[in-house]
């Protein structure tokens, strides 16, 4: 199968770590009419097999760490991971807490960091076209076999 | 009796953009029990203050929810302002209840969208988001925000809205009124929609108190409560009533959000009518000595502030008990005896917000 | 705003006065903890507008009897105090035996640490 199908339509997988919903809604508000991310193609879905980039909203802790690794795991390659917020690069404001273990970089490789306090709209759509080209560069870097044949 | 099945639900769920995980025990497709696993988005911000001092602390307590979070703020500071004492100028009351006000019309907007998406009516989920937008755009232009302000501070607010301005906001508002009317015509009217939320998960009058559920939840169930008839900040100035309704069903529930958009519109319009010229907030000095609880009608229902402080810059004690904490043993109550299908519905009709929940 | 009325009991009067206090129809707001210089309960609870708050100085040794036969909602208060503040609270229903929030660092935390 030609690949270049998920750089016109890379579908999304939203994992909200330990945002306060302020980034969450604005990743929502990016579907929505106004700024309408459907016109690149892109799909908020529910299912981690089905996602080509990881949106992860707030830092981790302790007891979302396992569920974060493994919803990065159940994605099939090639991926990419955008930090949305300054919660997700770094803790942000609650870095200091007791139950936050700091960015979601602690855990998975994280290829674009969207800055933000929330992150605006026009920002988390800027990190996931910056995503595309990502994507597109690792699907390169990938062996010439058939996904799924290990 | 059918075989029993536990089937997990969450932390990662496409209804849900936030995460909690539910232990559901099934007979064969009613739910027997549900069993919570909270703990996902806990931070620990109640622990903070000793890192921060009363002042810096007014940051933190904003994130504590993105979609309250004015609110947050608002809360955090009166009850600094009641143990210090000090008066807020009355400009800058009618700004509070303003901004509050379109905070809840915002939530209540958002919240109608996910109860259309989970029930599998994009477009009214769109049409619903859409509207929000003109709420948020009013937000971006008086307070530079869109989800977080940090406008509200110790002895008032930092921003003014000028006379045009409000104007301008009436205006709007004045417009969105009738589309909104269209949009939930629809949540009301529709028989599709009924059919789904009329009857489900139903909770008696007396359910809900021995619950004790709180905002348009207990509302719902016919209990008239609603903690700006107490009249802080501006509401002792304006005229309203709390919104009832004696279903106690998704449906009800439904209905008493949406009445109370309109009722915040009309809010809104009485703040911009009766607002006072003069200042919008006062210096603070000295530190904080005493302990004091407030509490605040959210878009979820009502909220308790309770901050100690001991006569220095850093306080002993913040201790938020927000509305969804408070509705989660309803939730749990109703989840029984109902269908797996209907659970996203149910969990969305009282309106949770984890990440206040868990702090 | 309605007026806010504390009352200081002790802990061994716990339940007979949350007994009365139900008896006269009110509800539980909230249950906070704070730990310093001694730990200290406060129950509120609300009937007509009107905060009740009861409260109680204990420390980490006694043992205290949940209130959850009474108010059944109270279930959550009282796991999270458990385990963040370690007051050994007996008898709650559902015991999530300090496993609710599961964070890495150690609890209770201490007094004065």
């Amino acid at each position: 199968m030609n690949l270049n199908v998920v750089k016109k339509s890379p579908w999304i997988l939203h994992y909200d770590g330990t945002s306060c919903n302020g980034c969450d809604i604005e990743v929502l508000a990016c579907l929505t009419p106004l700024y309408d991310v459907e016109r690149f193609g892109i799909i908020n879905t529910g299912n981690p097999k089905h996602a080509d980039i990881l949106l992860i909203t707030g830092s981790v802790n302790e007891q979302n760490i396992p569920v974060v690794k493994q919803l990065y795991e159940q994605m099939p390659e090639p991926k990419a991971v955008v930090a949305v917020g300054i919660c997700a690069t770094s803790g942000g404001i609650f870095a200091e807490c007791y139950n936050v273990a700091g960015g979601v970089d602690k855990v998975i490789p994280v290829d674009v960091y969207v800055p933000g306090c929330a992150a605006r709209p026009e920002s988390i759509i800027d990190g996931v076209v910056k995503a595309l080209d990502i994507l597109a560069e690792k699907k390169k870097a990938m062996p010439k076999k058939r996904i799924g044949e290990k | 009796m059918g075989n029993r099945t536990i089937v997990p639900f969450g932390p990662q769920h496409p209804v849900l953009p936030e995460p909690i995980h539910l232990d559901l025990v099934l007979e064969d497709e009613t739910v027997v029990e549900a069993i919570p696993r909270i703990g996902y988005i806990h931070r620990g911000l109640e622990k903070l203050v000793e890192k921060r001092d009363y002042q810096q602390y007014c940051y933190v307590a904003e994130r504590i929810c993105g979609i309250c979070s004015f609110m947050h703020g608002m809360g955090y500071c009166m009850s600094i302002e009641r143990i210090m004492d000090v008066e807020v100028p009355e400009r800058g009351e009618f700004l509070r209840t303003i901004w509050a006000e379109l905070s809840r019309l915002h939530s209540h907007l958002l919240w109608l969208g996910l109860l259309a998406d989970a029930f599998g009516f994009e477009s009214l989920f769109m049409q619903s988001w859409k509207l929000r937008e003109q709420v948020l755009d009013i937000f971006e232009e008086t307070t530079g925000g869109r989800v977080i302000f940090s406008v509200c501070d110790i002895g008032g607010v930092r921003k003014d809205i000028s006379s045009e301005t409000l104007m301008k906001i009436r205006t709007v508002l004045t417009e969105m009124e009738k589309e909104l009317k269209e949009t939930t015509s629809v949540f009301i009217n529709d028989t599709t929609v009924k059919l789904r939320t009329k009857g489900v998960g139903v909770l008696t009058k007396q359910m809900a108190f021995d619950l004790g559920a709180v905002g348009p939840m207990a509302r719902a169930s016919g209990i008239e409560m609603d903690m700006r008839t107490q009249g802080y900040s501006a509401y002792g100035k304006l005229d309203f009533k709390p919104i009832t309704n004696d279903g106690g069903d998704c449906y009800a529930r439904t209905r008493v959000r949406i009445k109370e958009m309109f009722q915040s519109i009309d809010l809104i319009r009485q703040c911009i009518d009766k607002i006072p010229g003069g200042d919008i907030n006062v210096k603070v000095k000295g530190t904080p000595n005493g302990e004091q609880f407030i509490r605040l009608e959210q878009p979820r229902g009502e909220v308790v502030y309770y901050t100690k402080a001991n006569g220095t810059k850093f306080l002993d004690r913040v201790r938020v008990r927000t509305p969804t904490f408070a509705n989660l043993p309803a939730l749990l109550e109703t989840l029984k005896n109902c269908s797996l299908a209907d659970v996203p519905i149910l969990i969305l009709t009282i309106d949770p917000c984890i990440s206040c929940t868990e702090r | 705003m309605k007026e806010q009325i504390l009352k200081e009991i002790s802990p061994n009067d716990l339940l007979t006065e949350i007994m009365k206090i139900k008896n006269d129809g009110y509800r539980l707001v909230a249950i906070s903890c704070t730990n310093k210089n001694g730990m200290e309960l406060t129950y509120s609870f609300d009937k007509d507008y009107e905060l009740l708050n009861i409260r109680l100085i204990t420390d980490t040794e006694t043992e205290l009897p949940s209130i959850s036969i009474l108010y059944p909602y109270s279930f959550l208060y009282e796991n999270e105090i458990k385990e963040l503040f370690g007051v050994k609270i007996t008898g709650i229903i559902p015991d999530f035996n300090d496993n609710l929030y599961k964070i890495p660092v150690k609890t209770p935390f201490g007094v004065n640490e």
